[in-house]
């Protein structure tokens, strides 16, 4: 493999509290050493910037929700395409792009790792196979838990050990990284066109409520010793007034605690920080959320930030999509996956004009700039949702410049001057923080800061450069020149390979899938096993031998075994 | 279950069905001396398929076209000649792949999108039409399970399961007990809506019979009873607007419904709007209770083919690589209109039998160009060949992933080898790939 | 105005995809530049003067600039497409695609034109001497806003899923009608002067269809009076029509049928 100096460049690595000192870095054999090697390549960076590979926590980029968006949107494939290259395969698509785009695309903007968050575990090997064809980057995928029989059966029965065991073996058989929960329990209800409409609202015929679920899945995550903690979209995305449940919901795992991380990662809250009752007078609530998070020691946030564009909103949270639809009356797609979720697409025009889309690109800004740690406050737009990944480099440039926020708000609705606090904020993010909220935060999170996000010794040789020079450029002045930069990475190095050059693929390449394989106690594990067969038999469409994904399914597999066998001992 | 298997007398358990989009995963197959000597629950036509392996004459050899007649060759000198006939092409048409694993399409994309081609599936003459539907409107659906577990009212529209797809009625809508429906059909209303009596209407609680090509009217007037509006006409399709709005009524009132629909009709009168107005009914219904709606897919893969090209492309058939991106649209883009409007200029088919399936013009195109043809058997297609490649039965002789109708999928297993050098359509495909980017 | 005449030259059958010919992209443009012009035959790509003789002159702004056409390009797609300004006359039949997201300007073919002409058609002039195929001034596939504005004209026939979700604009037909015209139409106008056979206006939510001829009335639209002379979004129309709301499938729809009686 080959060793890499990148010299002379500015270096913004927070975790290793370096922020903004010249520096050069080494690579060798993938990984970031002390020392440069011996007939080490030289890439001269001055008059740039360097940061670790980008890392994504939250992005749907692969598995059967996202390819029926696909094909419920030839109409946007047909804005965006890139045709075959000698290197690149071809591609369409500007808010669902095909699988082999995703790759090029999250590469061109220095990101090296992706995690796709919502996965139907009966659908896992569809999940996979699109993760094999995205290339370019670290992937991973979350396993869908919200409306479980089993997790819901166990947790109701108190049988904690039981839920921890069985959701050990739902990693092991969808080859799944994190425990996924959407709309808890509202998934399950809209099985009969219903839903959950707050934390203590119960399942229809299971006798268990949001609360419960969320808090039994936060400490059978603890107790299985997962690297992320547990995933969760709150009840009521998008719904009026709903700020009160995100904040009920940021406290309900509270006596759950990890010594390395939070233990609650809540996404998406911009869709979750509404107030108002009723559309006319919708408003932000950011700020109370903010200070809530800001409160709160065991829960990070992401944004899910709106950038105002023609989208395609997805999720596992079937009743959203429903009701999102019935106020567009766009075409709608729902997906009811047996026994365990419910996901839906439909898709949805953020126009500028529109007073809550404006209102709804300024909470996802504020919620940026108002909580005080960005540590707590990752940068995502819920791809698609929010729109595309795309626009992260838009999103940067807002969140450094005030003079951006400002020429935007005198362009949008003035409902997002009005109602929420955007106007008034003054903070601009540095680079250090950027670097936080799209790397060093979300590899915390994932409880992967080991190798990723980050520059130190030991770290993956995967390093992003742009093509800003931080002495002579004011971002928050230059906000459009910091947008492009952050469009087009000078280099993006992945295990020490250069990927991209001024923006262009030079190199492709098939990165890691990661997943994460807890063992529980054997006897444990047996009992539930034999309570699975008996329920497959019966509720599912498929043998429980078919079920569990095989190997030849995961392309380069990082398996990541976790010794659990106190849980059940 | 090992890959390979020789000599020994084994059962194959857990195997799935590799012939109609059921995709029943509960085979069990008994294999002596690798050969299947008996297939324990599979429907009639799921157990012929398995026994087909074992068919006389089954062609073994690649033949190849030399002044007009076919000969034996290797599989290098018909893989080099399949390349060459696509390398030289400047509007190659690379059709078929509903009864192939998802493996080999990944492969055969490839090579449309190398060589600048146009690849369609028989999605294109089956259930295209519902494509274009969802994709103007959307699709409410849902897993087999879920209909098994909570359907009360189950229609089955255009379509004949007891003889297309013998085991969806047992497996996943009528007969099963279910977790909210323990007296399994018991608990559950069946309604057969066609043009004639078939035998799936026979066992229905309710049949009814629509007027030929009138679907679309009929279903607009449920639609209209369901919203709340007047209908204009006494009779509407041939049923009585009394007996619509009683249908309309116990639609809104079950607790979860769905509607299956077959070629019956995404084939006849308004074809893709027939599709348009069902899918937009059962939006309605969902306004008043749960529905959900689901395509028949026939070919045990072809909803697979689909999957795989959306993902790769963003487009689930007809898709056009002339450009050196991806272009899609049926009516341009699609097989038919390509041969008809005599654009094509050398075809590889694939894994499918358009000779006997497409309108005559077309196959009269067909005729005209080199030809090169990948599947098991001897087909009408296969007797217009250039180049033939005989390949191993996917499912059977081969292993690769396939989608049911519901697009769960599945890893349907090997469980005999296939004839000796015979090759699976994926190792060909991946042959003819790489000899066509050889030295580029 | 300036021309530039393009007259085709032996055209293969794998047909060509020639969105390159408007007069936005000729303007300002030498006639060796416009002979280089990209366009595709089948995999290959080509250039214009390879399939065409390019004569004349372009104007500096697309306004200024005409081209003309000699003869049939029937195998020809895209022609016009994305057209702001100027003028491009056919002198034959043409293939897929005229004047695909048009906004401005006018294209003129004076034969037949295939499948799909005007589609999401934004702005300007589209007339058709001879007949239209398929999808004429219709949505691309998916698409739920389909022709926006401008005009088509066709004095033949059209075929079916004309206007297919339009949203605006005017599509007038002086022939017969395919069916399913005006399919989840939403605004805009359609008038078939000849006869449609069925289905017109099948599921449309706003907008309004004109049939002069014999058409049958899917049982989902409502019979509202008997209007003379009416006049819809400025056309005048003459004589006495019964009117019908709907398609009462959808509900809240307020699309409207002109029946001439
Ligand atoms: S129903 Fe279809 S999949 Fe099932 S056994 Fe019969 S042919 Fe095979
Ligand atoms: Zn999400």
């Amino acid at each position: 493999m080959a060793s890499l100096i990148i010299k002379n460049g500015t270096v913004y690595d927070p975790a290793n509290n370096v922020n903004g000192e010249k520096m050069d870095i080494y690579i060798k054999d993938g990984k970031i050493v002390e020392k440069a090697a011996r007939g080490a390549k030289k890439i001269d960076c001055n008059g740039k910037i360097i940061m670790p590979g980008g890392v994504e926590i939250h992005s749907h980029i692969a598995g059967g929700k996202v390819n029926s968006g696909r094909l419920l949107r030839p109409e946007d494939h047909k804005k965006l395409v890139m045709p075959k290259t000698k290197l690149t395969r071809s591609g369409s698509g500007f808010s669902t792009p095909s699988t082999f785009m995703t790759g090029y695309l999250y590469s061109k903007l220095g990101y090296t790792t992706a995690m796709t968050p919502a996965m139907p575990p009966l659908m896992a090997r569809h999940t996979h196979e699109e993760l094999n064809d995205i290339p370019m980057l670290d992937k991973g995928s979350y396993p869908l838990t919200d409306g479980n029989w089993f997790i819901m059966r166990y947790l109701k029965d108190g049988d904690i050990e039981k839920a921890a065991a069985y959701a050990a073996w739902l990693l092991r058989s969808t080859k799944g990284f994190a425990l996924k929960i959407t709309n808890p329990g509202g998934t399950e209800a809209w099985g009969w066109g219903k839903n959950c409409k707050s934390l203590d609202d119960p399942v229809p015929y299971f006798d268990i409520t949001p609360r419960e679920i969320i808090k039994g899945l936060a400490e059978v995550n603890e107790m299985l010793g997962l690297p992320h903690s547990i995933h969760l979209q709150a009840n009521n995305l998008g719904r009026l007034g709903n700020y009160e449940t995100t904040i009920d919901t940021i406290k309900v795992p509270s006596g759950t605690k990890n010594k390395d991380r939070q233990t609650l990662h809540l996404t998406h809250v911009q869709f979750h920080s509404y107030g108002g009752d009723s559309w006319k007078n919708f408003e932000s609530e950011a700020e109370t959320v903010a200070k809530a998070v800001n409160k709160t020691d065991n829960a990070i946030i992401d944004t899910g930030n709106v950038t105002l564009d023609n989208t395609t909103t997805m999720t596992a949270d079937g009743p959203m999509e429903y009701y999102l639809q019935s106020l567009t009356h766009f075409k709608w797609m729902n997906r009811d996956v047996e026994l365990e979720t419910a996901p839906g697409i439909t898709p949805f025009i953020y126009s500028p004009k529109m007073s809550t889309a404006a209102i709804q690109w300024a909470i996802g800004l504020e919620l940026g700039l108002l909580i005080k740690d960005p540590w707590k406050v990752l940068m995502t737009t819920d791809h698609p949702n929010g729109g595309p990944f795309t626009r992260y480099p838009r999103i940067i440039s807002w969140l450094m410049s005030r003079p951006a926020r400002d020429e935007m708000l005198e362009k949008v609705n003035a409902a997002a001057g009005k109602r929420s606090s955007l106007a008034s904020i003054d903070r601009e993010y540095d680079f250090n923080d950027i670097a936080t909220v799209t790397r060093a935060g979300q590899a915390r999170s994932l409880g992967l800061s080991e190798t990723k996000g980050h520059l130190g010794i030991g770290a993956h040789g995967d390093v992003a450069v742009y093509d800003i020079d931080p002495d002579n450029m004011d971002p928050s002045k230059d906000f459009k020149g910091i947008e492009k930069a952050f469009s087009a990475a000078a280099y993006t190095i992945k295990g020490g390979e250069v990927l991209v050059r001024d923006g262009e693929i030079v190199k492709v390449t098939y990165g890691n899938t990661y997943w994460t394989n807890p063992h529980v106690d054997k006897s444990l594990e047996k009992e539930v096993l034999s309570d699975i067969e008996y329920n497959f038999k019966r509720y599912y469409s498929v043998n429980l031998a078919n079920y569990p994904v095989q190997d030849k399914y995961v392309k380069n597999p990082i398996e990541l075994k976790i010794d659990a066998q106190k849980v059940g001992a | 279950m090992q890959e390979s298997l020789s000599k020994r007398c084994t059962v194959a358990s857990d195997v799935v069905c590799p012939f109609c989009g059921t995709l029943c995963d509960d085979i069990e197959v008994d294999v002596k001396d690798n050969k299947i000597t008996d297939v324990r629950h599979a429907c009639r036509i799921g157990t012929a398929k398995f026994f087909s392996v074992l068919e006389e004459g089954r062609p073994t050899k690649p033949l190849i076209r030399k002044n007009g007649v076919m000969v034996e060759t290797t599989v290098d000198t018909a893989v080099k000649k399949a390349a060459e006939i696509l390398k030289k092409s400047i509007r190659p048409l690379l059709y078929g792949w509903s009864s192939t694993s998802c493996e080999a399409h990944a492969h055969g994309i490839a090579i449309a999108e190398e060589v600048g081609g146009v690849i369609d599936g028989t999605t294109s003459v089956c259930h295209g039409p519902s494509v274009l539907a969802i994709q103007d409107v959307g699709c409410p659906s849902c897993t087999l399970a879920e209909v098994k577990n909570r359907a009360d009212l189950v229609i089955y529209w255009g379509c004949n399961p007891m003889h297309a797809h013998p085991r969806h009625l047992s497996r996943y809508t009528i007969y099963p007990r279910g977790y909210f429906r323990e007296r399994g059909h018991q608990d559950r209303e069946l309604i057969v809506i066609d043009v004639r009596k078939t035998d799936t209407a026979k066992i229905a609680n309710k049949f009814i019979k629509v007027d030929y090509g009138r679907d679309y009217e009929l279903l607009g007037a449920i639609r209209a009873a369901v919203n709340g509006n007047e209908i204009n006409a006494e009779v509407v399709g041939g049923v009585t607007k009394e007996e619509i709005q009683k249908l309309a009524e116990k639609l809104k009132n079950c607790q979860f419904g769905v509607i299956f629909f077959g070629m019956g009709l995404t084939m006849t009168s308004a074809k893709h709007r027939n599709i348009d107005n069902a899918i937009c009914l059962t939006k309605d219904l969902n306004r008043h209770t749960k529905f959900s709606i689901m395509p028949m897919r026939g070919h045990y893969n072809v909803t697979g083919f689909g999957e795989v090209l959306t993902w790769q492309t963003g487009y689930p058939y007809a898709v056009d690589f002339s450009t050196g991106y991806p272009r899609y649209n049926p009516g341009e883009t699609s097989a038919n209109d390509v041969l008809q409007r005599g654009e094509a200029d050398a075809a590889l088919i694939v894994a499918s039998d358009p000779v006997a399936h497409f309108p005559r013009k077309s196959v009269e195109y067909l005729a005209k160009m080199p030809l090169i043809y990948i599947g098991p058997h001897h087909t009408p297609t296969s007797l217009l060949a250039d180049v033939f490649i005989p390949s191993t039965f996917v499912g059977i002789e081969t292993g690769g992933t396939a989608y049911r109708m519901d697009t769960v999928p599945l890893y349907a297993k090997k469980v005999v080898d296939g004839p000796k050098g015979v090759l699976s359509d994926e190792e060909i495909l991946e042959r003819i790939y790489k000899e066509i980017v050889r030295g580029k | 105005m300036k021309e530039i005449i393009l007259t085709p030259k032996e055209l293969p059958d794998v047909g060509l995809i020639a969105e390159t010919i408007t007069p936005d992209l000729f303007a300002g443009k030498s006639i060796g530049k416009i002979a280089s012009l990209l366009i595709f035959a089948g995999n290959q790509r080509k250039k214009l003067g390879d399939f065409f003789e390019v004569a004349g002159k372009s104007a500096d702004d697309a306004s200024d600039t005409r081209i003309v056409i000699k003869g049939d390009i029937t195998k020809v797609k895209m022609v016009g497409k994305g057209t702001k300004a100027g003028e491009i006359v056919i002198e034959g039949s043409a293939g897929m695609y005229v004047g695909e997201e048009m906004r401005g300007g006018k294209i003129t073919v004076l034969g037949n034109v295939d499948s799909f002409a005007g589609q999401t058609m934004r702005g300007g002039e589209l007339v058709i001497k001879g007949n239209a195929g398929d999808y004429l001034g219709a949505a691309y596939r998916g698409d739920w806003r389909g022709m926006r504005g401008g005009v088509i004209l066709v004095e033949g026939n059209a075929g079916a899923e004309t206007g297919l979700f339009m949203v605006g604009g005017k599509i007038k037909i002086k022939g017969n009608c395919g069916t399913f015209a005006g399919v989840h139409m939403k605004k805009g106008l359609i008038i078939i002067e000849g006869q449609t056979p069925e289905r017109a206006g099948a599921e449309m939510t706003g907008g309004s269809i004109v049939v002069m001829g014999d058409t049958d009335i899917l049982p989902t639209f409502a019979p509202v009076n008997e209007e003379k002379n009416p006049e819809i979004d400025g056309e005048k129309l003459k004589g006495t029509f019964q009117t019908y709301s709907g398609d009462h499938a959808e509900r809240g729809a307020k699309g409207m049928l002109y029946k001439f009686v």
